[in-house]
């Protein structure tokens, strides 16, 4: 009983001394800015401190408070609430992601099924897998450049399909060389057909490794959007930032970044959740 | 007219080069509604055996037949409960059996075969698991689940690989019986894999011994002309079983034995140098480096066959 009482504390108490040490150090690294009255009666302010322009905690959030506390607010285009800006990602994200799963499942499939295949596309997919996404967007944009309105959206979803993919591509193709000879067995012995066979065998035997690539596709999906904002100016978190950045407004840039983490984070939890779930059915 | 028939099988693993004959000339014939059981070493090529009745595996060498028709893959007509239970882990009890049941008996109503499914989890003891997943069931419970498959598919012959061979020894003598029982009622033809003689003995019309690999062969066929039911406390006194038994055993550990072997390998012995802590350490020059290091020796082991 004490025992459990004292993990409860302990997975509670620690993470956040853990947070309160990193704001300490945020805060002792981070610069000040001072106003000053001159001798000629003029205010200047003056930075100071170990890294002057990095805003420190509080700086930050006294000066992104309008985005946080109206968090789907829209005032203008490029002055909206820190979520509403998340969302339009995570739509764009949505989306490419969806076309890495369509693409790379079937993908991983062949080339955990067909040795052949397996033989002619694993080096290319190992020379493109590293491939960063600021260097897929520009060649999307080309790809695309003659589709009209909608050339940009596709540009997007092309960088974040492609870089998201493998994960999916590789988990996919791990999964279905791992099936179990018995299980296949089983289906020789009664046997089942092809399509039977696949989708009452084998992809169930398969659905743990999909979903651990799922899991870490989607956290490339979301890697990838900033960069994709960022060259493409679509409205979205990364565009935010990139903007206020070149506005000079340091502590937006926090928020965003504290904003694309945090739900990087509650992502990936989601996704390990679904995958546990298939991983104990299994 | 038998049955099945097993005539000149061998079977090799490995790279042409380095092969290893696991079974060599095999011959076996088995008549409908008999019990046969193949006593034999573990690794002795047993489930290859067994592999090529199913028909998972062809015979290098050598033919297999079923009611005169050359078995050329598996099929459903041969019912196999396979060594290490082979259940689906996403499937419950109930849907397990009826993947099979669904697939062989297509024409059949859903109500037949739910009622089919049912009939087959019950007379393995299960109904109160049937909604069950395998990795909630006990080891016991998965062999029956799988035996139940087995039969549900209605097959012509049954093959049992070790059944229970990962079993502990009193969830082993109550399946024994019960198995038994069900491969009776059901009056099918069985072939039963065990590396026990006395499961053998216990359970089949006829033991036959493997002898130990590379290129097993069968011993001799022993009947086992026990009444039945067969009362295991009885039986450890009955002079027959004893007879039958010692036949068995003697073959496996004479003629069916394994050549002697013996291993060698190498030893590495270990960095120690005794220190004593009467004489004071020299502050500088540190620690003095082990008198023996890294002596390797050469051990031999023979092992009894
Ligand atoms: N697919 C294979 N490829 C290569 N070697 C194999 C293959 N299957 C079996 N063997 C070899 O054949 C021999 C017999 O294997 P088998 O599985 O038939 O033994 P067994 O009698 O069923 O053993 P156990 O009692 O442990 O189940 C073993 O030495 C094994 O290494
Ligand atoms: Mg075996």
């Amino acid at each position: 009983m004490t025992f459990l009482k004292k993990i409860q504390w302990d997975a509670l108490l620690m993470p956040l001394v853990g947070l309160v040490l990193t704001l300490l150090a945020w805060q002792l690294v981070s610069g000040r800015v001072t106003p000053q009255t001159q001798a000629d009666g003029t205010v200047e302010e003056v930075k100071s401190g170990l890294i002057q322009d990095l805003p420190g905690p509080l700086q930050t959030w006294e000066k992104t408070k309008k985005y946080i506390v109206e968090p789907f607010a829209k005032r203008e285009e490029l002055d909206q609430g820190v979520l509403r800006f998340t969302w339009y990602s995570l739509v764009i994200v949505g989306k490419g992601y969806a076309i890495a799963l369509i693409l790379g499942t079937p993908l991983g499939f062949l080339l955990g099924l067909s040795k052949n295949f397996s033989k002619m596309f694993d080096p290319i997919i190992q020379v493109l897998r590293p491939v960063s996404p600021l260097a897929w967007m520009p060649l999307g944009v080309v790809i695309f450049a003659n589709s009209g309105k909608s050339a940009n959206e596709l540009a997007a979803l092309f960088t974040i399909a492609v870089c998201a993919m493998w994960p999916t591509v590789l988990n996919t193709a791990v999964g279905v060389r791992a099936i179990p000879q018995d299980y296949l067995n089983v289906a020789r012995v009664l046997k089942l057909s092809r399509t039977k066979t696949l989708f009452r065998i084998m992809i169930p035997a398969t659905l743990p490794y999909m979903f651990t690539g799922y899991r870490l596709s989607l956290g490339i999906a979301w890697l990838v959007i900033v960069a994709v904002e960022m060259l493409t100016g679509r409205i979205g978190i990364g565009n935010f930032l990139w903007n206020e950045y070149n506005n000079g407004l340091y502590t937006s840039i926090v928020l965003c970044i504290l904003t694309i983490g945090l739900v990087g984070y509650v992502l990936d939890r989601g996704m390990s959740l679904l995958e546990r779930r298939f991983k104990s059915a299994v | 007219m038998p049955f099945l028939v097993l005539s000149g099988i061998s079977k090799a693993f490995g790279a042409p080069g380095a092969r290893t004959e696991v079974l060599r000339d095999v011959s076996l014939t088995v008549e409908k509604g008999e019990f046969v059981a193949i006593v034999g070493y573990s690794g002795s090529g047993k489930t290859t055996l067994l592999n090529m009745i199913s028909g998972l595996l062809r015979p290098d060498s050598g033919t297999v037949t079923l009611n005169d028709l050359e078995i050329t893959g598996p099929g459903p007509d041969r019912g196999v409960v396979f060594q290490n239970y082979s259940l689906l882990p996403w499937l419950t009890v109930a849907e397990n059996i009826a993947l099979a049941v669904d697939q062989l008996f297509p024409n059949w109503s859903a109500a037949k075969r739910a009622q089919h499914v049912d009939h087959h989890i019950a007379m393995v003891n299960l109904s109160h698991a049937r909604d069950r997943r395998p990795s909630e069931l006990s080891g016991g419970m998965r062999q029956r689940v799988s035996v139940a498959r087995a039969l549900a598919m209605d097959p012509q012959i049954l093959l049992l690989d070790e059944p229970l061979g990962a079993l502990d020894a009193l969830t082993r003598a109550t399946l024994q019986d019960e198995i038994s029982r069900i491969c009776r009622e059901s009056g099918k033809t069985v072939v039963l894999i065990t590396n026990d003689p006395d499961e053998g003995i216990m359970m089949a019309d006829r033991i036959v011994p493997l002898s130990a690999g590379p290129g097993a062969t069968l011993g001799p066929s022993i009947a086992v002309d026990l009444a039945r039911p067969r009362d295991r406390k009885a039986l450890n006194h009955d002079p027959r079983f004893k007879e039958i038994r010692s036949r068995v055993v003697s073959w496996l550990l004479g003629e069916g034995g394994r050549p002697a072997v013996s291993v060698s390998r190498k030893l590495v012995l270990p960095d120690i140098e005794p220190e004593d802590l009467n004489v004071p350490r020299p502050l500088i020059g540190g620690r003095r480096q082990p008198r023996r290091r890294s002596e390797e020796r050469r051990e031999t082991v023979e092992i009894p066959s």
